[in-house]
């Protein structure tokens, strides 16, 4: 029986094995050496806020993994040895496998600053980052929070629960600069400094120092500005978490590098997820893409390849989502953070400046491109139909109804929505009624 | 704000220790005409224990405990001498007549039954406490202080927690949401007063008092137990639907739904059937259904309902109309939500002061195969009760298969009426979450989700791919229900279980849930393609 190894249980591993057991009855083992079993990292602030234990964060419960065949060992993989097909762990002993796949993830980014390995001074990414959260925090009376992104927001929300103060360091002149366009930055940065986050702009961090136990006490700001903390939080971004393998013959850039197929240089060696980078990302986007989804749909995409149907990973139209404190966002389609040239945008926001509607749309030809929203819940199936379907920015608005997600008695905008367009554009369009038929239509 | 809070917490605490404190207090003083008339209304013929109540009862005073037991210890002797004689007859033979004169002077003491049916009465009339001479202030002080207090201790979190929100934080951390001592403490405390509610309402003589003038302004009749306990329902839920508004203000399903369970509470629970009263008309909840309302078909019920004119038999109709009607056809249009959580009752109560305990509910598969046994279960036993019931109102049987109807009645009336629905159902909020007795117990619940589970338009839609398995859904689920096992599938959630209190969708940080009426076409979506990438179909 063929030996299917995967390394690393996070979502691209575990829903690789999932979808492997479903197609097939190859053996399948799953190492990691963070947690026993598969857990959702999106949840850590989670567990440290109180919402939830560490075992609400594990989508399956403990009995599934025996019941369905997939075997799970907690180890450390220290090398791989590609001519025999043998893993080296550990505790010492060996592992040979047929196929191996690479879910290893990735690590928060650190940026060579003095200080960045002193204690208190981590990202937020494993198990282990929130557990020296949580033995920091008692000790902590101000944070500082290096680079303004997702983790950087979640972390400033975690303290706050615990009534520590934050400060949050953005390279930007807005939060998320490099992603979000100005307005939805702008929106952003106020709701996070409506929370209380000593939130600053066009500042980095030069250095961090030490107190006299190795721990930080204050970092020094490229502005020379000292400031001081007990604990800093490093989110600027993260990178695949690849070094054990720089060594070996498994081709590599910043991530493990392959093809279409998922495939790396070796024949039998994959990689998926966080630590995956595309020679030539099959649809034209970033090679590297380290979000929960394209980790998960890539899983489902392996799977087949390694049970006989040879399946190209082909991403459908670009989506993802965020909570920042209280407003959840949503994108569909791409909203750059500039506009491009043949680009042309039509923004909404309610008066309150906590929501808004952005649509981006090809100046030619008026089809929509992208739709980011802060808010107000959209509907998948529906954003994803318009914008694969090419529907015109015209025909979205009209049909806004038919994409709201939000919950029953929300008050609805769609109608100050169009009217502002109208305004803008000399338009006459009228919003029409939601009809499910349109909405579970195919196309 | 954190002074005012405390304060609050303080008042409350003063108002429930007023309360506690007030069941231990007074004396009882049985007149010989209060003594005479309780042997008279109860129908005693034991010599026996008259002679023996005259001689150490009457005249004397007591406390509510040394009263009640001395009365349960007559009793209990009276009868015993009245069963030996009866053995003694039975030997000899030939003594039909005067056995069964001797078997109608046995008083039955059965401990679920004692308390409130024989001894309250006499304790009711024979108190004499600072309580029964001050109802007003008793009120205040009880009531008055624990609304107060409670008030004061939420309120302020409208500005302590920070803007509009989901306000979660430190659940798992604090005590009395995590199973810790603050909620053994008030797992503790529900469950002693639903025992005394239940079984031992001569020990709340007191606390009833307390809530008499109340009753008196409303229906003209002096308080009893279950008047007092509509007041605390009322009450509680008054004060947790403030807390309700303050932590799901961004949130107008919570808001609305709040108010709208509030109000059947309020309205059809309490101050509709106490005005009836008023009026000599029938105690009735218009909203209380068969079979959860297990009495509705029970002989006494029925008959007064006919005695009660054109509303009587208005009420009568209906209430079968209600079950068989105008249920599955609302649950067909909205799911079974628009009652369990926008009308009922125990909903209300389990949304209201049951929130702060909604995510201790089981997940495990492991409970939720438990779970459709003993619900299920209880529905047929309530059916098989209620048929029995009506087999025996018409046929005049008062046995059915050998079974006697009264004790199927006073059964389920025991075990599934108080223990389960009162004593488990509320007490263990703390312990199970809030909804034990909807997720575990309840027949109407059942009933309600076959229909919605067969035939309904109402699912909880899942948003495409954009779930992230994060699991607040399942934690934050009432009943159990594992959503995030639907959601990272991008399946439709249709369960029977599902009350659509909408928590779910509210606490779920990347949009992917939304409770919906639609086509019930493609309602379940059992192999959902997971949208986002185009090459891959499941099958």
């Amino acid at each position: 029986m063929e030996h299917v190894v995967i390394i690393g249980n996070g979502i691209a591993g575990i829903t690789a094995a999932r979808h492997i057991r479903k197609l097939s009855d190859k053996k399948i083992t799953v190492i990691s050496a963070e947690t026993d079993f598969f857990f959702s990292r999106t949840a850590l602030m989670y567990i440290y806020m109180g919402h939830m234990k560490f075992e609400h964060t594990k989508p399956y419960e403990d009995w599934f993994w025996e019941k369905n065949k997939i075997g799970l060992l907690k180890a450390y993989v220290q090398t791989i040895d590609t001519q025999n097909k043998q893993l080296k762990l550990d505790n010492g002993t060996g592992l040979s496998y047929d196929k191996l796949i690479l879910a290893v993830g990735s690590k928060p980014n650190k940026f060579g600053w003095p200080g960045q390995n002193l204690k208190a001074v981590q990202g937020l990414y494993s198990y282990q980052d929130l557990e020296s959260m949580e033995e920091y925090s008692p000790t902590t009376k101000r944070a500082v929070i290096i680079g303004g992104g997702l983790i950087g927001v979640e972390m400033a929300e975690m303290f706050l629960s615990r009534g520590i103060a934050v400060t949050f360091l953005v390279r930007e002149d807005r939060f998320w600069g490099g992603v979000l366009p100005k307005r939805e930055g702008d929106l952003i940065s106020r709701h996070i400094k409506k929370h209380g986050v000593d939130l600053r702009f066009n500042i980095e961090l030069k250095e961090i120092l030490p107190d006299e136990n190795g721990r930080a006490r204050a970092i020094i700001t490229t502005n020379n500005e000292e400031i001081e903390c007990q604990f800093v939080g490093l989110t600027a971004g993260v990178s695949p978490n690849i070094s054990f393998m720089k060594e070996g013959n498994i081709e590599t850039n910043r991530g493990v590098l392959v093809n279409e197929y998922l495939e790396t240089n070796i024949p039998n060696i994959y990689a998926l997820g966080d630590c995956a980078e595309f020679h030539q990302h099959p649809t034209g986007r970033k090679n590297l893409e380290q979000v929960w989804y394209t980790g998960r749909m890539m899983g489902e995409t392996l799977a087949q390849t390694i049970c006989g149907n040879k399946t190209a990973y082909k991403p459908g139209v670009w989506f993802n989502s965020a909570k920042f404190f209280d407003i959840e966002y949503q994108t569909y389609g791409w909203v750059n953070s500039e506009l491009r040239e043949n680009e042309a945008d039509f923004y909404w926001e309610h008066e309150k400046g906590e929501i808004c509607l952005h649509l981006v749309f090809d100046k030619a030809s008026n089809k929509l491109l992208g739709v980011n929203t802060f808010g107000i819940r959209l509907r998948h199936e529906v954003c994803e139909k318009w914008i694969n379907g090419e529907a015109t920015i015209e025909y979205a608005l009209e049909h806004l109804k038919d994409a709201n997600f939000d919950a029953e008695f929300y008050k609805q905008y769609e109608k100050e929505i169009i009217n502002q367009y109208n305004q803008e554009k000399g338009t006459n369009l009228k919003v029409r009624k939601r009809d499910w038929k349109r909405i579970f239509s195919k196309n | 704000m954190k002074f005012i809070k405390n304060i609050g917490l303080v008042v409350c605490i003063i108002g429930f220790s007023f309360f506690v404190g007030s069941i231990f207090v007074g004396e009882y003083q049985v007149s010989e005409e209060k003594f005479n008339s309780w042997i008279n209304n109860k129908g005693i013929k034991s010599e026996i224990f008259i002679a023996d109540a005259n001689s150490q009862i009457v005249g004397k005073t007591f406390s509510s405990f040394k009263l009640s037991s001395k009365l349960i210890e007559l009793a209990e002797k009276s009868s015993e001498a009245h069963q030996v004689n009866i053995q003694k007859w039975q030997t000899e033979g030939g003594q039909d007549e005067k056995i069964n004169k001797e078997w109608s002077k046995v008083i039955w003491v059965d401990w679920s039954k004692v308390h409130k049916d024989f001894t309250f009465p006499l304790l009711q009339e024979t108190v004499n406490s600072p309580v029964n001479n001050n109802q007003w202030l008793a009120f205040f002080l009880t009531f008055g202080l624990a609304i107060i207090g409670g008030l004061l201790y939420i309120i302020p979190d409208f500005i302590l927690l920070g803007p509009a929100g989901i306000k979660n934080n430190a659940l798992f951390q604090h005590s009395a949401t995590n199973r810790g001592w603050g909620g053994m403490l008030v797992a503790a405390f529900f469950i002693s007063f639903y025992f005394l509610l239940y079984f031992f309402s001569d020990f709340l003589i007191n606390p009833i008092l307390a809530t008499n003038p109340i009753s008196l302004a409303l229906s003209g009749n002096p308080a009893s137990q279950w008047f007092m306990y509509g007041l605390i329902y009322c009450s509680v839920m008054t004060v947790f639907a403030v807390k309700m508004y303050v932590k799901y203000r961004h949130n107008l399903y919570q808001v609305i739904r709040t108010t709208v369970v509030w109000f059947f509470q309020i309205a059809f629970a309490f101050l509709i059937p106490e005005m009836l009263v008023r009026f000599n008309q029938p105690w009735y909840d218009f909203k209380n259904a068969w079979p959860l309302n297990y009495t509705f078909f029970f002989d006494w019920n029925i008959n007064s309902l006919l005695d009660s004119g054109n509303l009587g038999l208005f009420m009568l109709v209906w209430g079968i109309l209600l079950t068989i009607v105008v249920i599955p056809v609302m649950v067909y249009f909205l799911g079974k939500r628009w009652y369990c959580s926008w009308v009922c009752g125990c909903g209300g109560l389990a949304e209201t002061l049951g929130d702060p305990y909604r995510h201790l509910s089981d997940k495990s598969l492991k409970a939720w195969k438990f779970e459709r046994y003993i619900i299920h279960l209880v529905l047929v036993f309530a059916t098989v009760m209620t048929g029995a019931t009506l087999y025996t109102y018409f046929s005049g049987a008062t046995t059915v298969l050998g079974i006697q109807t009264a004790s199927l009645q006073s059964w389920y009336g025991f075990w599934i009426g108080s223990i389960f629905a009162g004593v488990i159902g509320t007490g263990f909020y703390p312990l199970m979450g809030n909804r034990v007795w909807c997720r575990f117990g309840c027949p109407l619940a059942a009933y309600l989700g076959l229909v919605q589970k067969f035939k309904s338009r109402f699912r909880i839609t899942t948003n495409g791919g954009q779930c992230i398995s994060c699991g607040n859904c399942s934690t934050y689920c009432e009943m159990g229900i594992d959503v995030r096992a639907y959601a990272q599938k991008g399946q439709n959630i249709v369960r029977s279980s599902c009350v659509g209190c909408g928590v779910c969708s509210a606490v779920c940080p990347r949009g992917v849930l939304k409770l919906e009426n639609a086509p019930d076409i493609d309602r379940v979506n059992d192999n959902p393609i997971l949208i986002g990438k185009e090459e891959v179909k499941l099958k």
